[in-house]
């Protein structure tokens, strides 16, 4: 089961959903914190790491002794990753998308491969539960491809529970994709509103069930709560707000830790999605 | 011309509450320009109900497209994808298509067409405070970082046809491609920071992403009070990293009334302290050498 957990907005308590969740699921759980361009899971989780492994995209290398600088490859190039001047070829790294094509077209075979750093994945664990990030490379641009390889480092046996990056563009769809749940977390303010339905219309385009965890939910309006229920968008669970759940927050402690009658509504919000998940694909089963 | 770019790293730090605050105080001296840059979930319209004057597509790049009448199903397209976007039955996952073009050029009966997408739209707009350039990706849209360049430079066209020398830009969280795509070129940063774990962590990281682009950075913290001594470690770092501070802001429920409201802190309700605090925070900013009205960028101010 795939639970990925979104917003939208920023802010809005993704990481405390996610965090919450793998820690009163222990062993059953591997959270996978896919915001790669600030991972934060980890402060809260506080996993021991234990091994990290750089993560490249391929880019070209051109061997200039066999080009004859015939600009095919520039030419193919969607991304202007590649340029020829005069009798020389110019590769801009950082715009390339690694899709092969500048090998597949040089008629010399003068192309071959490299790699760009694009970041770092981190595996760790905190006593049974798994925990792997992303963290990309200051001044990477493209957290796509490495929030593709968090993902594809994933145990399968496991829950995995994706602590994903605000917006709706690409990195969030890298996020979503495939996944059985998307828990969206959101506040009960306009800016909250705005970007909640933005992040369903990425959950419809994706055909995901969905469900709503409304945090800091006693501050702002209720739009937020007349809205899941005029879209029938289950609401899970409402986090009021409480100064010393923000405190903990503060300091890197989880919800479930500093007030522990929270745990069992966080296994209970798992159950409901299990539910939820299990009901939706039933029809499937003999398929 | 003076472009000012709010930055957080972390979302939901107050970004766009702030980045509303100073369009109401810049609004008071003079006329600037607001310019959203954070296209994937734009929020300052919320604030700014802008009226829209001239709307424009925004095309990004193209998509696969197989035409099932000319394909014979050879698969060579599915081989050559690097983006798994080509399914066993042939047909491209627009979601997955990557746009490199490469199944379009090796197909060996040209059976796959290459259309340009149109990926959002963006608009001129007027507010109650000045003109407005703000803009929409659509769902699931990459090219996020050419509409904030397209945002911003429209900003600047406009700011010069107008007469204006302020753009005041609400920025992206993060720190990939839309927000390298903001604070290159900028003034100065303003960098809303919250007392927290993840707001320090991700605070580091975005100084070090400014630091690339040797832009002149100052720090603001949010909600300080809700950990005193972790505001006072995010102080210490700015100043390790010559980085100005701005001051502190309370936590403050009003904030989420005025946004409730449809309003800025200065429009809406009674006289609150904070708004000295934040009068206090723009005063600090607009004056600082960085922001000096020539916006000749103040080496010396840049983040280390």
């Amino acid at each position: 089961m795939i639970i990925s957990v979104a917003s939208g907005k920023g802010g809005t308590g993704k990481t405390t959903v996610a965090t919450n969740l793998a820690v009163v699921l222990g062993n059953r759980a591997e959270l996978l914190d896919c915001d790669v361009e600030e991972p934060n899971a980890h402060l809260f989780v506080h996993p021991a790491f234990e091994r990290s492994e750089p993560v490249e995209t391929p880019v070209p290398l051109v061997d200039e002794s066999k080009c004859t600088f015939c600009k095919k490859c520039a030419d193919i190039c969607r991304f202007n990753a590649l340029a020829v001047a005069g009798r020389r070829v110019l590769v801009f790294a950082e715009l390339c998308h690694g899709c092969g094509g500048c090998l597949l077209v040089c008629p010399e075979g003068a192309i071959t491969e490299t790699g760009r750093e694009l970041g770092s994945l981190n595996f760790g664990r905190r006593d049974e539960i798994g925990f792997i990030n992303g963290q990309l490379r200051v001044g990477e641009a493209m957290a796509p491809p490495l929030i593709k390889r968090v993902r594809a480092a994933a145990d399968p046996e496991r829950i995995t529970l994706i602590d994903a990056p605000p917006g709706t563009s690409c990195p969030v769809i890298a996020a979503m994709h495939g996944a059985d749940f998307v828990l969206l977390v959101t506040e009960p303010t306009p800016f909250g509103l705005h970007d909640l339905k933005l992040a369903m219309e990425a959950v419809k385009l994706l055909g995901i069930p969905a469900g709503l965890v409304v945090n800091r939910a006693d501050i702002g309006d209720d739009q937020v709560f007349a809205y899941a229920e005029r879209k029938g968008l289950p609401l899970l669970m409402t986090i009021p707000f409480d100064r010393r759940i923000a405190e903990a927050y503060s300091r890197g402690k989880l919800i479930v830790e500093e007030l522990p009658e929270w745990r069992e509504r966080f296994i209970d919000l798992y159950r409901t999605i299990e539910t939820i998940v299990l009901g939706s694909t039933a029809p499937c089963a003999n398929s | 011309m003076r472009e000012l770019v709010i930055i957080s790293g972390k979302g939901g730090t107050g970004k766009t509450s702030l980045t509303a605050a100073f369009a109401a105080l810049a609004a008071e001296t003079g006329t600037s320009l607001l310019c959203d840059a954070d296209v994937d979930a734009a929020d300052l319209h919320l604030l700014m109900a802008p009226q829209v004057r001239q709307r424009t597509g925004f095309m990004g790049g193209s998509k696969a497209i197989i035409n099932p009448d000319l394909c014979t199903g050879c698969g060579t397209c599915r081989t050559l994808c690097r983006f798994d976007a080509i399914s066993g039955r042939l047909a491209v996952d627009p979601i997955r298509c990557e746009g490199c073009g490469v199944c379009v050029d090796f197909c060996p009966e040209a059976a796959i067409g290459f259309p340009v997408q149109r990926c959002g739209e963006w608009y001129l707009s007027d507010t109650r405070f000045g003109p407005m350039v703000h803009a929409r990706l659509g769902i699931a849209e990459e090219n996020s970082g050419k509409l904030v360049s397209m945002v911003r430079r429209q900003a600047r066209q406009l700011a010069e046809e107008r007469g204006i020398d302020l753009i005041i830009t609400d920025g992206p969280p993060g720190i990939g491609c839309p927000v390298i795509a903001a604070i290159g070129g900028a003034t100065a940063l303003v960098i809303v920071a919250e007392p927290t774990v993840s707001g320090l962590h991700d605070l580091e990281r975005v100084l070090d992403l400014a630091a690339h682009f040797r832009v002149p950075g100052m720090v603001c913290v949010n909600k300080y009070d809700l950990n005193l001594e972790m505001t006072g470690v995010i102080e210490v770092l700015a100043a390790q990293r010559n980085v100005g501070l701005l001051g502190r802001i309370p936590f403050d429920p009003v904030f989420t009334r005025s946004m409730v409201a449809g309003q800025t802190l200065f429009e809406y309700g009674e006289e609150t302290p904070i708004r000295q605090q934040v009068r206090a925070i723009w005063a600090t900013l607009i004056n600082s050498p960085a922001m000096n009205p020539l916006g000749i960028v103040d080496s010396k101010a840049t983040i280390q």
